[in-house]
């Protein structure tokens, strides 16, 4: 055995990872987004994607989504740090396999090429949602609603039909039937 | 119409309903228009330190001594970024601190001005929470607010960050009435339910061990007094991590010294072999551990903490306990004194064996040192300042390294809040300020740094401020000339390749005491360091006491680095009984 030239201990061995959806009401103030983010960057946890904006202008609360992986130990660590920000009020947790909760993400694809392709790009892109947002006689901007591994499926696929430029937001999520998370 | 006050004066205000006494700080220009207000003040008395980390470390030792919190004030840009340290060394051990800092104006922020920085920006990961001031309406809330985010739950650090013309900007201030009710980050959140399992726990156990920490000292004194009902009520071995120091007398016998990396044998043991622990505030730091996949592999563990997110952190735990020591410890003994009041009777045939085997490990006498005529041995010298000074209620701060654990192994405390060192953070210089700190906080009590000269030269210039205030406190110095913690590292895994941890141009430190205008004593050998270390309690003015103490010394007993507990290096007496050579020790 190869002794240990650390002051520390080895890690320890490795569990399983598992992509969790994290969701976070925030007083929308300065400075929440970075405390938010500094909490996952600082103590060496994962974003996979984020999305932000202000809910209730009233109350002025925010909600973020983040998608995430750790090990259950992790994810519990990021819920539990998050509740201790002081301008945190709930934090919400779901598996991505959760059947219980949608998560929806919008990407915008641009095309460019001839009629014929155009069309084909169309077609594919029916089934997530699809709304033409602009339309020059070469070109034309998509919009599209869907899980995240579908988008990512999609703009690999759509590379051949004239797809040039992908923009996405990150996840959001919401329960489905009447409950709302408390 | 109410009569509208200045930022500066809400500022005082706001401490004023605080009941805050003492502030330490540092002027500079973002801060002026406080400091032009303090005259108005005379409940509130400014001690102006040499350096802003120093007054960091001088608030620390006044909140931990006092269970009051700091309040340290800076200027911008510098003044803020000199006091990250100390506001990093409180998040870590749980030091309730309100930093306030002076910014450049409103109009000026952004645009990289003199003495401008993003104190709210570096200051946010070492902070419990912190606010920059945009607006004066928000700053008595805000200054409340924070001292309220400080002390309750989990206490920490907190900083607010007022820019100059929010200073000078005029508003009304609302009556202030103190809340009662605690804000929605206190976790007391327990039930009779967890209690009664542990009870259970504690009632089948045959090998139990108590692992207290911090977090005893930080409920309040009364936590410590009921600890001391719980094990009377018990007969349960019990442990204490390098903060929880105090919160159980050190020379009672259920006590089995501090645990982890330069803990005791039988502490160690006892937390490796055993079928229960119970942690009481203390949170499984990777010096208490070791190797992780071998912590205490038979035991069930309980852990009894304020903040949810120490639960299952480093360790995962079978029974957790969210809530205050206090609250938490007050309901196990009603419960057992109701279940089960013969407890200490019935339970003691049942953990007889396992006080006889800790009864063997005690054996060892893990702190044992060969003393020697000639030089001071660090530890003698530890044992001698203890025995002298231990019916005086003595104050004892350290810095970092060798010394402060051999304080931690032979300085015995008996009350909670006489202990104040850097665990967590681990910051050399901490002492000495701290304990300007302390004497502030408890003028009549001997206050004792116990220093190696390694340390105490990163913040040797507050002897400016004890001198200042007459603090008479005592910096006993355990001068082997070397960073003897780097260099016992350097000894046992780098092949004693002792790479720049001499220090070749050491001041005299007699005649720097001199320099300072405090009082310089200087032990050399033995026989004399009592009259010394008498002269040094008897003198009522600040003393630094150069302790010439063997440089080759290392500390043990000692948990090597990715080791379980029950592998432990032993001290030098044991290790010539097991002929294990100098070579050897390199091996394990």
């Amino acid at each position: 055995m190869t002794k240990s030239k650390s002051a520390y201990s080895v890690a320890g061995k490795k569990e399983k990872l598992d992509t969790h959806i994290i969701v976070v009401w925030v007083d929308n103030e300065a400075g929440v987004l970075a405390r938010v983010v500094g909490l996952f960057s600082g103590r060496g946890y994962n974003i996979e994607s984020l999305a932000v904006a202000e809910i209730d202008s009233k109350l002025n609360i925010s909600r973020i989504t983040i998608v995430t992986t750790g090990t259950p130990q992790v994810i519990d660590q990021i819920k539990l740090q998050l509740k201790k920000l002081v301008p945190v009020h709930k934090v919400a947790d779901f598996k991505r396999e959760d059947k219980k909760v949608i998560f929806k993400e919008m990407a915008l694809f641009k095309f460019v090429g001839n009629n014929n392709k155009r069309g084909k790009a169309l077609n594919a892109c029916k089934k997530y949602n699809a709304v033409i947002l602009d339309k020059t006689n070469k070109s034309c901007v998509i919009q599209i609603t869907a899980l995240r591994r579908e988008i990512d499926k999609m703009s690999k696929n759509l590379k051949k039909l004239g797809l040039i430029s992908v923009s996405r937001t990150g996840a959001v999520a919401m329960t489905r039937g009447a409950e709302t998370f408390k | 119409m109410p009569k509208l006050l200045s930022g500066a004066e809400i500022v005082f205000k706001c401490l004023e309903d605080q009941n805050v006494e003492y502030i330490f700080g540092y002027p500079g220009g973002a801060v002026l228009p406080i400091y032009d207000e303090l005259k108005n003040h005379s409940s509130i008395k400014h001690i102006l330190v040499r350096h802003e980390q120093g007054a960091g470390h001088a608030a620390e030792g006044y909140a931990r001594s006092s269970g009051k919190p700091g309040v340290v004030l800076v200027t911008s840009g510098p003044g803020a970024t000199n006091v990250v340290t100390a506001l990093t060394d409180a998040y870590m051990d749980s030091v309730p601190l309100v930093c306030i800092s002076g910014q450049v104006p409103t109009h000026l922020i952004g645009t990289d001005a003199f003495q401008e920085c993003d104190t709210t920006g570096i200051t946010r990961p070492c902070t419990k929470h912190n606010w920059l001031v945009k607006d004066i309406k928000d700053l008595s809330k805000i200054i409340h607010k924070a001292f309220e985010v400080a002390t309750t739950g989990r206490p920490g650090p907190v900083l607010v960050d007022i820019p100059k013309d929010i200073q000078f900007q005029k508003t009304d201030y609302p009556k202030f009435k103190k809340k009662n009710k605690l804000n929605g980050k206190i976790h007391n959140h327990f039930s009779q339910k967890e209690i009664d399992e542990l009870v259970k726990l504690m009632s089948k156990s045959k090998k139990p061990i108590f692992y207290t920490g911090g977090g005893v000292i930080n409920s309040g004194p009364k936590a410590s007094e009921l600890l001391r009902d719980l094990v009377a009520a018990t007969g349960f071995p019990i442990t204490s991590t390098l903060q929880g120091l105090g919160c159980f007398p050190g020379d009672d016998n259920n006590f089995l010294g501090m645990l982890g990396m330069h803990g005791t044998y039988e502490a160690n043991n006892a937390m490796h072999d055993c079928d229960l622990m119970i942690n009481i505030g203390a949170r499984f730091d990777d010096r208490i551990t070791g190797k992780i996949d071998e912590f205490s592999p038979k035991s069930i563990k309980v852990h009894i903490d304020i903040d949810p997110s120490s639960i299952n952190k480093n360790v995962k735990v079978d029974l957790p306990i969210v809530g205050d020591v206090q609250s938490v410890i007050s309901s196990i003994i009603k419960t057992i004194k109701k279940a089960k009041p013969n407890f200490v009777k019935s339970n003691k045939q049942q953990i007889s064996k396992w006080w006889e085997q800790i009864g063997k490990w005690r054996e060892k006498k893990s702190l044992d040192y060969i003393n020697s005529n000639e030089t001071i041995k660090p530890q003698y010298a530890v044992q001698r300042l203890y025995e002298l000074t231990k019916n005086k209620d003595t104050f004892i701060t350290t810095e970092v390294g060798q010394h402060q654990m051999w304080a931690a192994q032979h300085y015995k405390f008996d009350k909670p809040n006489r202990w104040m060192t850097s665990g967590g953070l681990g910051t050399m210089g901490y002492g000495l300020p701290a304990a300007v700190g302390v004497q502030i906080a408890h003028p009549k009590k001997l206050v004792v740094d116990i220093a190696g000269e390694a340390s105490v030269l990163m913040t040797i210039q507050e002897m400016s401020t004890a001198v200042q205030y007459n603090l008479p406190i005592k910096i006993f110095i355990l001068n082997n000339e070397y960073m003897g913690m780097v260099r016992q590292w350097q000894e046992l895994l780098h092949e004693k390749n002792y790479s720049e941890s001499y220090t070749a141009a050491l001041p005299d430190f007699v005649k720097l005491a001199e320099a300072y205008g405090c009082v310089g004593i200087r032990a050399k050998t033995p026989d004399e360091l009592d009259d010394k270390i008498i002269e040094m309690i008897n003198t009522d003015r600040p003393v630094i006491f150069d302790c010439l103490v063997d440089k080759q010394e290392n500390c043990f007993p000692m948990i090597p680095s990715g080791k379980p507990h029950n592998q432990m290096l032993l001290g030098p007496k044991d290790q010539e009984q097991n002929k294990i050579t100098g070579k050897g020790k390199t091996l394990v």
